[in-house]
This record gives structure tokens, sequence and C-alpha cells, in this order.
């Protein structure tokens, strides 16, 4: 448990000590705070319209404030971690690799699985920070309307078990190369195949559809962003997480089979 | 304390070591001495659990290192030949975070750090960042780094290399301190350094260990026929070499250097032990020539070396 936490805390002080953590938290918050300052404003053009349109206020959901403003705010918010968490996972491995701190690491005392939680964890501790400073947007939120705040929390859940399972397979993958250019275009690569397989369950046969639907990510943050907690979606990203630290273990022991 | 068993690693179809053997005592200090690419490295990594051979065994305290690698970790306090650091923490900062890795109780790991940086001589760059420091100060935090939990066994890989002479002593100083305490493999590839830190040198050459004794046992071993440096004056070099050849005492006799009335030669024994010394300055004071200098030439470490690894080859 020492080992474990004194990697989180050196995973995080990295963060910080260099620009990554500013860089990407920042970056993450402009475009969300963006995004979001559209879907808001855009839904109270809306309503306004819609105080002397009765065409209007019978077309189901278009005022409906946790279907106009949050749902879509959880799918965009996705869509940004997709590009900012590879940013933060693409070192971890990988500079240590290049470096040569590695070699050090790696014959201290610790286990493969305390350096690999350690690091997980203090990426994931970075993607907290960052995904907790978009709350003052739902602020606004429950201050100018009446969304449903489960929904909201449950959103978050839905962002927090996602984001988990990007850095797992983000940190898998700069664990198998010492290029960090590479384990980024891999990181990005993948996640967005991961995002895409759901595309193709549209064209494919009943039984194909269900499988593809079952491993792309978006519909089970879906079902999250709609205000349901589904085990099944919990499993799914609970169970993506695992299976990439237990590969991560794996590729670690590998490197001192083939040295 | 230490006991290496045929070890040998292939690197895909390329040879790293074959069948390495050696063990090493408590309070030993061991040199490791080979060109570069000669397989020291390797041993090393192997040795540190870095990474497993492909056939053999390294044992150290009792330990296997690929068995119970754990156990053996914590008993060994590396120095890589690069030095590895994280650049972007303070010396303090980075000790305080691998002495908790090598678990050095909480409530020591300050008292621990302030004494480890005293012995390395890190106090007065305690402010500076690793990244900052110049190599001689990063190769000190390196070695404060394997210091730390006070290991039993030292492994240290090329500990003066890039350093400035000064630097250079103050490292060896620092290592001969530690002799007696703990066990310590040093590799090098310079060779004074072995003759002044080392009790026992191990020769490797091309993966395979060549030789392995003391260094002034493997200076004895390899000399074979004495030789003698000779400086005359007063006479041609013709004229000497007809002179020394008619001793009828030595072979190969060399001109080295010099012209007109001032040579030096460089000549062999035929046979061992011939008191030379007394017969030479006798021979020359009948001759009138003048006898600058007469010395015995021995082997250095580097004949030594080179003659073992061109033997190989």
């Amino acid at each position: 448990m020492r080992n474990f936490l004194l990697i989180f805390q050196k995973e995080i002080r990295s963060y910080f000590n260099s620009p990554i953590a500013y860089v990407v938290i920042t970056m993450f918050l402009v475009l969300s705070g963006y995004y979001f300052y559209n879907v808001f404003a855009s839904f109270s053009t809306v309503s306004f319209q819609a105080l002397s349109d009765p065409m209007l206020q019978r077309q189901s959901g278009l005022l409906n404030i946790t279907e106009r403003v949050v749902r879509p705010f959880f799918g965009n918010l996705s869509t940004f971690l997709l590009i900012m968490l590879p940013m933060l996972t693409m070192r971890s491995f990988s500079e240590e690799k290049k470096s040569g701190t590695i070699e050090l690491l790696l014959t201290y005392p610790i286990t493969d699985a305390q350096v690999i939680m350690g690091k997980f964890a203090g990426c994931f501790g970075i993607f907290s920070i960052m995904l907790l400073l978009t709350i003052p947007c739902f602020g606004f939120v429950v201050a100018w309307g009446q969304p449903e705040i489960g929904v909201i929390v449950c959103g978050y859940i839905g962002v927090f078990l996602m984001g988990g399972a990007f850095i797992s397979l983000g940190i898998l993958i700069s664990s198998l190369t010492e290029n960090q250019i590479v384990a980024a275009v891999l990181s990005f690569g993948s996640l967005i195949l991961f995002f895409m397989l759901g595309f193709a369950a549209t064209k494919a046969g009943p039984g194909m559809r269900d499988l593809l639907n079952y491993i792309s990510f978006i519909p089970h943050l879906y079902s999250f962003a709609k205000g349901v907690i589904n085990t099944a979606d919990i499993v799914y990203y609970l169970l993506f997480i695992f299976v990439c630290v237990f590969l991560n273990m794996r590729a670690l022991e590998s490197k001192r089979w083939r040295g | 304390m230490i006991e290496v068993r045929n070890l040998t690693k292939h690197y895909g179809s390329q040879r790293g070591i074959k069948d390495v053997s050696f063990t090493v005592e408590k309070g030993e200090i061991l040199g490791f001495l080979g060109p570069n690419g000669a397989g020291k490295t390797t041993t090393m990594r192997i040795l540190t659990c870095f990474m497993p051979a492909t056939s053999g065994t390294a044992k150290v305290a009792g330990f296997d290192v690929f068995e119970d690698s754990l156990q053996v970790r914590r008993r060994i306090g590396y120095l890589p030949e690069t030095v590895p650091l994280y650049t972007d923490m303070k010396p303090p900062v980075y000790l305080a975070f691998v002495a908790g890795l090598k678990g050095v109780p909480y409530r020591d790991v300050k008292k621990k750090v302030a004494e480890v940086m005293d012995d390395v001589g890190l106090n007065e760059v305690a402010h500076k960042y690793v990244g900052e420091l110049s190599k001689g100060y990063r190769q000190r935090v390196g070695l404060a780094q394997a210091l730390l939990h006070d290991p039993e066994v030292l492994i240290l890989d090329e500990p003066t290399i890039g350093l400035d002479p000064r630097q250079i002593k103050d490292i060896r100083n620092l290592i001969k301190g530690l002799a007696g305490k703990r066990t310590l493999i040093l590799s090098t590839h310079i060779l004074p350094e072995v003759t002044m830190t080392c009790k026992r040198v191990l020769i490797i050459n091309e993966g395979k260990i060549i030789a392995e004794d003391t260094p002034d046992n493997l200076t004895q071993r390899l000399q074979g026929s004495m030789k003698f440096e000779i400086r005359v004056l007063g006479a041609d070099k013709e004229e000497v070499r007809e002179g020394l050849k008619g001793l009828n005492k030595f072979k190969n006799i060399n001109h080295l250097t010099g012209e007109g009335k001032d040579n030096s030669f460089r000549v062999e024994m035929k046979e061992q032990r011939d008191d030379i010394f007394k017969e030479l300055p006798v021979f020359f004071a009948q001759k009138k020539w003048g006898l600058r200098e007469l010395k015995q030439a021995g082997l250095s470490l580097e004949d030594i070396f080179i003659q073992l690894v061109t033997e190989e080859n």
C-alpha cells in the first residue's frame, strides 16, 4: 500500500511539475465550457421562443433541460476525454523506458502491480480534477432550470468509469513502446475504434449487433447519461479496466522475459 | 554472498553472455573488467533482477534472482551505467521517494536521506532539480539512491565514468570506505580503478570470463620472463646492442628511442632471477659507458588486459 501511494504521489507530482497537467486540464475546461455555453444558450433561446409559440411547446422533449443540455453535455465530455486522456497516459511508461528510469524502478523491491496501479491512480487523479472542475457548469443548470439531479450524478459516474477505461488502455499501450508519439497515436486509434464499433452495429445481423453494441463504449455511456445505472454497464467498464491492467502486468513481465 | 552459475543470456540470436560462473564472498570487492560490450552490464542486470538469464542460476544472499526476485531486490543497491534519474525532482525529494520504495521505515526516511546526502556530498545542490545537476552530481545522486537502505550488496556499473579527476577520486574513496561492510561488484573499463579499489578482478570478454584473480596474481602469472629498460650513454646503438648480446643473458634486445650516443633498449632475460642489477653496472664500467637508467618493466594491468583479450581472439 505504501509503495502504491509513493508511486501515485510521484506521478501526480510529475504531472504538475511539467506543464502537462496544466495544459491538459485548461484545454479540457475551455472545450467543455465552450460547448456547455453553446448548448445552454441555444436551449434558453428555444425556451424564449416557446413562450410565444404554442406549437413549439407541444414538441416532446424540446423543453426538457435534462434531455437538451445534460445528456449532450456528457456525450461531448466523452469526446473531449478521448482527445485529452491519451495525452496524459502516453508518457506513463514510455517516458520511463526512454529515459531508462524503468531500470531502477523495476529493481526496487516493489511489485509490477503496485507500479501499474500507482500510475493508473496518478493519472486517474488528474482526470478526476479536470472532471470535477466541470461541476460549476451544472451550477448554472440547477440555478436556472430544474434538471434531474439523479441524471447528473449518474452521468458523472458513467464518465468516471469511462475515463478509467480510457486511462487503463492508454497506460497499457504506453507500456508497449518507448516512443510517446507512438503511444499517443495507438491510444487515440484504439479508443476511436472502440467508439466506432457501434456504427457497424446498425448494419450487422442480430447476434453480431448485440455483440458490437456491448463492446463499444457509447451505448454504455448513454444509459448512464439517461440516468440508468445498469449493472451490465458498470461491469463492462470495470472488466475493461481489469483486462487492461492484467495485460499491462503481462507486458511488464514479458519485458523481463525478453530482456 | 553472490553465487553465479553457468549464466547465459541471448538477445534474440545474439549472445550476451555465455556460461558465466563466479562467486563473491561477503565483504569482498569484486572488479568486473572488460571492454565495452563484453557483457558486464548484462550480468549486472541479471543480478539485479531487471531481466532474467536464458539459462543458469544466480543467487544473492541465498535467494534466487528469478524465484525470489523481491527478496533479492530488497538486499541490493544498484547504480546503472546511465544513472537514470527523475529529472523533475530535487535530490532530497527523489531520495525520500526511493527510500520509501526500498522500505525504509517512515520515521527514519528524513534522517536516512540527510545521512546519505552527507556521505556523498550532495548538500550544496539540495535545492536544485536533478535535471539541472552536472554529471558528477547526478552520479552522486545515483550512488546515494543505491546506498539508501544500507543494502548488503552493492552493484555499481561504471560508477566513475564521465567524472572529472577530482570527482573520480572522491567516488573511489567513498567506494573504498564501503569495503568490508558490504559486498560490492564494480564494473569498469578503466583499469587503474580496479587496482586501486578491488581485491579480486574478473576479466570478461565477448561474454565469457577469461581470467579471475587478484590484481597482483594476474600480474605475476602473465609476466613470464623479466623485462628491463636500459638507457646507455657514450656508445652507438649498434655498439651497445653487440655488447649486450655478448653478455649472453638477454633475448629480444629492442632499441626503443634515442640517437647518437644516448640510446634506450628494452631487453628480456633468458632465465629468471638473474642478478642483473649487480652485473650490468660492472659490465658498463668496464666498457666505460654511462648507465643512465636501469629499471624493471613491470606489466601493468593494461598490458595484462590487452594480452588476455587478444590471446582469446
